[in-house]
């Protein structure tokens, strides 16, 4: 074993799950972030997720204003920011109870013992001090007195007052959790010179606590080891760590630029979408056209208006939203103009539960329209692959001439990871169907015989002015028609246009096991936890378990059939109680399917899934 | 480069569909006067486009030569907004009616006039729904009979004028749907206006609610009923230009010249520009005479002006050219 200078033991991990808690303004998110971003640098992999109370500012001290942010590190690979976690830092008692259950027996709690006071923890309804009875006794407590070492350690420090002073108590933590994880503190240190560049006694007073942290715990004999997680093998590039509602919004930019055409976003503000909207007001610089509506019908209408003037227009939403703009979603179908929806789930019915994730959106996504309403649905799967699923809905809608609904979730929207930075020049082409002279005998729905996506003229473009809307068209003339065959014609071409989609998309992979006893089906958002328990299971030796996890929806990949037939078993797994096997079911009814369902507003677990798939292999 | 608008007349706006509106239907002179204004606009056809959203207005765009969508129920100034920022440079209509603006899509209604993107909007206001087939609309008057109020209607009535003034609309105008001429030079003067610009038809439905406006309308009593306002003019009405207004206290009033020593100067002048809108919701309440013509035409910044502004100077400050300028900046690192 290894020993630092103070002779403590240093304990080589794969992986390591640490959660920062405390009340909203103890400035968790950024501690989290602090630490995800050292480590990143470091060359862990890493998956990373916040939990911030609903309330915009709840009492202090409070159960419902517990803030907190979860990151996943390891030397290996990781793809979900785990389910337990190895150390807890609490700086207050609501933290401490509200967080409890999530951390592994035997494991690291660290705790500001000056904040369980009799207050604090009456508001946590703490009958006695859990630092002083049984309670903890199962696990490693560390107390330490946070902020009167901050205080102490800030005392010499002018221009700040009290309010400073405890606020940034939470570099303490960071700094002792540096120590513990033989982080370097150079990023953290670094970017108090950015963000108080105008603030010196700021930058002097972040700079001693983070200090004052890391050497307590280099001193501190409570803490009996300290860890490394080395590099993890990662392909060579250039990373940035983010997260996915962002990459949402940088994949749009991306098919903007690389489409050539301008990016216009009709929103209206719904949680957890909105950041989105947060992201893309701010890049006007690249024209981006970002419009923020009077409700989500308008924000919808807004981006078929633009596209039908020639803009690549999106509308993002939750679940309510993707219900409000049902209608117009048909509209933008009838008349075959690209659009990109962004369905970011979260838990429902109604307002359900605004704040948690869910994939329960999946049949409105694929049939919430009147009539029959074909569209491209696709999912994106991990934080990262939001920015290529957002790329590729705007492909498949300019290149098809249809509404795209990309569906990701709160979990993979709000959670953050490595992405491999995509230059421009990466990304695939994206054709679309513009045309711009006359041609003799022309008509509106004039299509590609190929693709049957029709011909998109654009306003301001002479000789080819025509109209459009909701009404049934004749085939030929795109004029209003009611005749009955044309309908069903008509009717016919768009389900037949969106079903030819499967030649411009990739075919399922299947991973672990190309055939075998079990096939694991997921879609979406779960592709971590998936991932993980069957990569789990197969170094375990059951290697006759295979995963093949859906981004392409409708149309499905051209090869499911073929992968399902390989397996012996088929279980789908999803976060609503059996949306997706239904789909499948309905294309391919020979199979056995058997479904594993959670509808609590939350993540799979790695040990339930573990559990399920072990019982159907042996 | 600019190039010289060619010179249209109104057949070039005239687009090979029937037309199917009902046979005497103030639609009819809607249509016309819109084909005859454009070609007066200075607008290309090619850069021209009509949205609709539902009901009997709501096919005009089919009979235009020019691009335009029929939409969906209440949701055309969404549409049209989105249009209009994707490309300023186009020539953007609304057309619409008093369920469509006001019952369905009454909140986009407001919200457009509040904005201020430079569009038109023609509402064709009968009081009446005439698609569905006789149902009252957000206008009909109380204790008017139709189809889903066969014992009176019960729902006080919107007043269009006010509600759009209530809601920050920088232009309004009115008038009757029997008067081409008039009608034809508002719109060319809602197209040069620069903003959201709303003009309410008092449109006759000759099947569900006729004769609705022949008490203001009719051609022997309009002069007499209504008063046609123009900015810079007294306001004079009558069939012997001898009525006028003029302010009582809070409220205008009807005199006669010639009586109690009135003269044409003691009339209140029309000042259509004026940013305080107080006098333009007197004029629109006024029940005696009625109001037409350009009731308010005040000139403001528009939210694409304002849009245009902002994104000039973004870009000029910003180090961002190209998204990979973008993504390839601050918190990188490197895995070797």
């Amino acid at each position: 074993m290894i020993t630092t200078k103070t002779n403590t033991p240093v304990e080589v991990l794969e992986a390591v799950v640490i959660r920062f808690v405390g009340d909203s303004g103890d400035g968790m998110q950024l501690t989290g972030n602090q630490f995800t971003d050292t480590s990143a640098m470091f060359g862990n992999d890493i998956a990373t997720f916040p939990n911030y109370p609903s309330e915009i500012r709840a009492p202090q001290g409070s159960l419902y204003g517990v803030s907190g942010f979860q990151v996943h590190i390891g030397s290996v690979e990781v793809s979900t920011p785990g389910d337990e976690v190895d150390l807890l830092v609490a700086m207050n008692p609501a933290g401490l109870k509200t967080n409890l259950y999530a951390v592994k027996p035997g494991h690291t709690i660290i705790v500001d013992s000056d904040s369980f006071t009799k207050k604090n923890l009456e508001k946590a309804f703490y009958e006695t001090n859990p630092l002083e009875d049984e309670s903890l006794e199962n696990y490693r407590v560390i107390q330490v007195s946070m902020t009167s070492l901050t205080k102490e350690a800030l005392k010499n420090v002018e221009g700040l007052d009290n309010k400073s002073i405890t606020r940034s108590k939470n570099m303490f933590s960071l700094g002792m959790v540096y120590w513990m994880y033989h982080r370097e503190k150079d990023y953290t240190l670094d970017f108090f010179n950015k963000k108080f560049k105008t603030k010196p006694h700021l930058i002097e007073a972040n700079t001693k606590v983070l200090n004052a942290g890391y050497y307590y715990a280099e001193t501190l004999e409570l803490i009996p080891n300290s860890y490394t997680i080395s590099p993890a093998k990662m392909n060579p590039g250039t990373y940035r760590i983010i997260g996915g509602n962002t990459a949402t919004a940088w994949g749009l930019l991306a098919a903007a630029e690389k489409s050539g055409f301008e990016l216009f976003l009709g929103s209206y503000p719904i949680t957890p979408a909105t950041d989105i909207l947060h992201e893309l007001v701010k890049h006007k610089h690249f024209g981006v056209k970002a419009f923020q509506a009077e409700d989500e019908i308008a924000g919808v209408c807004s981006a078929i208006g633009a596209s039908f003037a020639g803009d690549l227009a999106v509308t993002t939403t939750s679940g309510p939203g993707l219900a409000l703009k049902g209608e117009a979603i048909g509209l933008a179908m009838m008349t075959e103009l690209p659009l990109v929806i962004i369905n970011v789930q979260r838990g429902g019915p109604s307002t359900g539960l605004p704040t948690k994730t869910e994939q329960s959106d999946l049949l409105q996504a694929m049939y919430g329209r009147n009539g029959e309403s074909p569209v491209i649905v696709i999912a994106a799967s991990t934080p990262a692959n939001c920015f290529n699923f957002a790329f590729e809905a705007a492909r498949l809608s300019l290149e098809h001439m249809t509404p795209v609904i990309l569906l990701t979730d709160g979990y993979i929207a709000n959670g953050s990871a490595p992405w491999k930075v995509k230059s421009i020049a990466e990304m695939p082409e994206i054709k679309n169907n513009k045309i711009t002279k006359v041609k003799e005998n022309w008509h509106p729905y004039d299509r590609n015989k190929d693709t049957l996506a029709r011909n998109w003229a654009i306003p301001g473009t002479a000789g080819l002015e025509h109209r459009i809307g909701g009404l049934e068209k004749d085939s030929v003339t795109g004029n209003i028609s009611y005749e009955p065959e044309n309908h069903e014609k008509m009717t016919n071409t768009r389900a037949e246009k969106i079903n030819l989609v499967k030649n411009n998309i990739p075919e399922l992979k299947t991973e672990f096991a190309e055939t075998g006893d079990l096939l694991v089906i997921g879609w979406g958002g779960t592709y971590g936890s998936l991932h993980s328990a069957v990569k789990q299971l197969n170094k375990e030796g059951f290697d006759t378990i295979g995963l093949a996890h859906f981004n392409y929806i409708n149309p499905l990949p051209k090869n499911t059939k073929e992968v399902l037939s390989k397996f012996k078993k088929i279980i789908v797994c999803e976060l609503n109680s059996g949306q997706f096997i239904t789909i499948l079911k309905s294309n391919f009814n020979k199979f056995d399917y058997y479904q594993f369902n959670k509808i609590q507003g939350l993540p799979f677990a790695n040990n339930e899934l573990i559990q399920e798939f072990k019982k159907l292999v042996n | 480069m600019e190039t010289a608008v060619k010179k249209y007349t109104f057949k070039d706006f005239t687009s090979d569909q029937e037309v199917r509106w009902c046979p005497g239907c103030d639609d009819y002179v809607i249509l016309r006067a819109m084909q005859k204004a454009l070609p007066e606009m200075g607008v290309k056809k090619e850069d021209v486009v009509f949205i609709s959203g539902i009901g009997c207005s709501s096919r005009f765009p089919y009979y235009m030569n020019t691009y335009g969508m029929h939409s969906i129920h209440g949701r055309a100034p969404g549409i049209a907004s989105g249009v209009k920022l994707a490309n300023p440079n186009l020539s953007v209509w609304v057309m619409t009616g008093d369920g469509d603006s006001m019952a369905i899509g009454g909140n986009h209604f407001i919200h457009v006039l509040r904005r201020n993107i430079d569009l038109n909007i023609v509402m064709f206001n009968n009081e009446i729904y005439g698609l569905t087939k006789g149902q009252f609309s957000p206008t009909s008057l109380i204790g008017q009979k139709t189809k889903s109020s066969p014992y009176g209607n019960t729902q006080p009535p919107f007043s269009p004028g006010e509600l759009a003034l209530g809601a920050g609309a920088r232009f309004f105008a009115r008038i009757g749907g029997n008067v081409p001429k008039e009608m034809t030079q508002l719109f060319i003067e809602a197209e040069k206006f620069k903003g959201t610009s709303l003009i309410e038809v008092l449109q006759n439905c000759v099947i569900f609610n006729d004769g609705c406006y022949t008490k203001f309308t009719d051609k022997a009593v309009k002069e007499d009923k209504q008063i046609y306002l123009e900015h810079g003019k007294p306001m004079i009405f009558g069939k012997n230009r001898d009525k006028g207004l003029i302010l009582n206290g809070l409220k205008l009033e009807v005199v006669t010249i010639g009586e109690n020593n009135i003269t044409q100067e003691d009339l209140l002048v029309h000042n259509a520009k004026e940013k305080d809108p107080t006098m333009h919701q007197m004029l629109v309440r006024l029940e005696y005479p009625i109001a037409t013509g350009i009731i308010r035409s005040f000139e403001d910044v528009t939210l694409e002006e304002r849009e245009n502004a902002l994104t000039k100077q973004v870009k000029e400050n910003s180090k961002f050219k190209k998204t990979d300028d973008l993504f390839f900046a601050g918190e990188t690192y490197e895995v070797k």
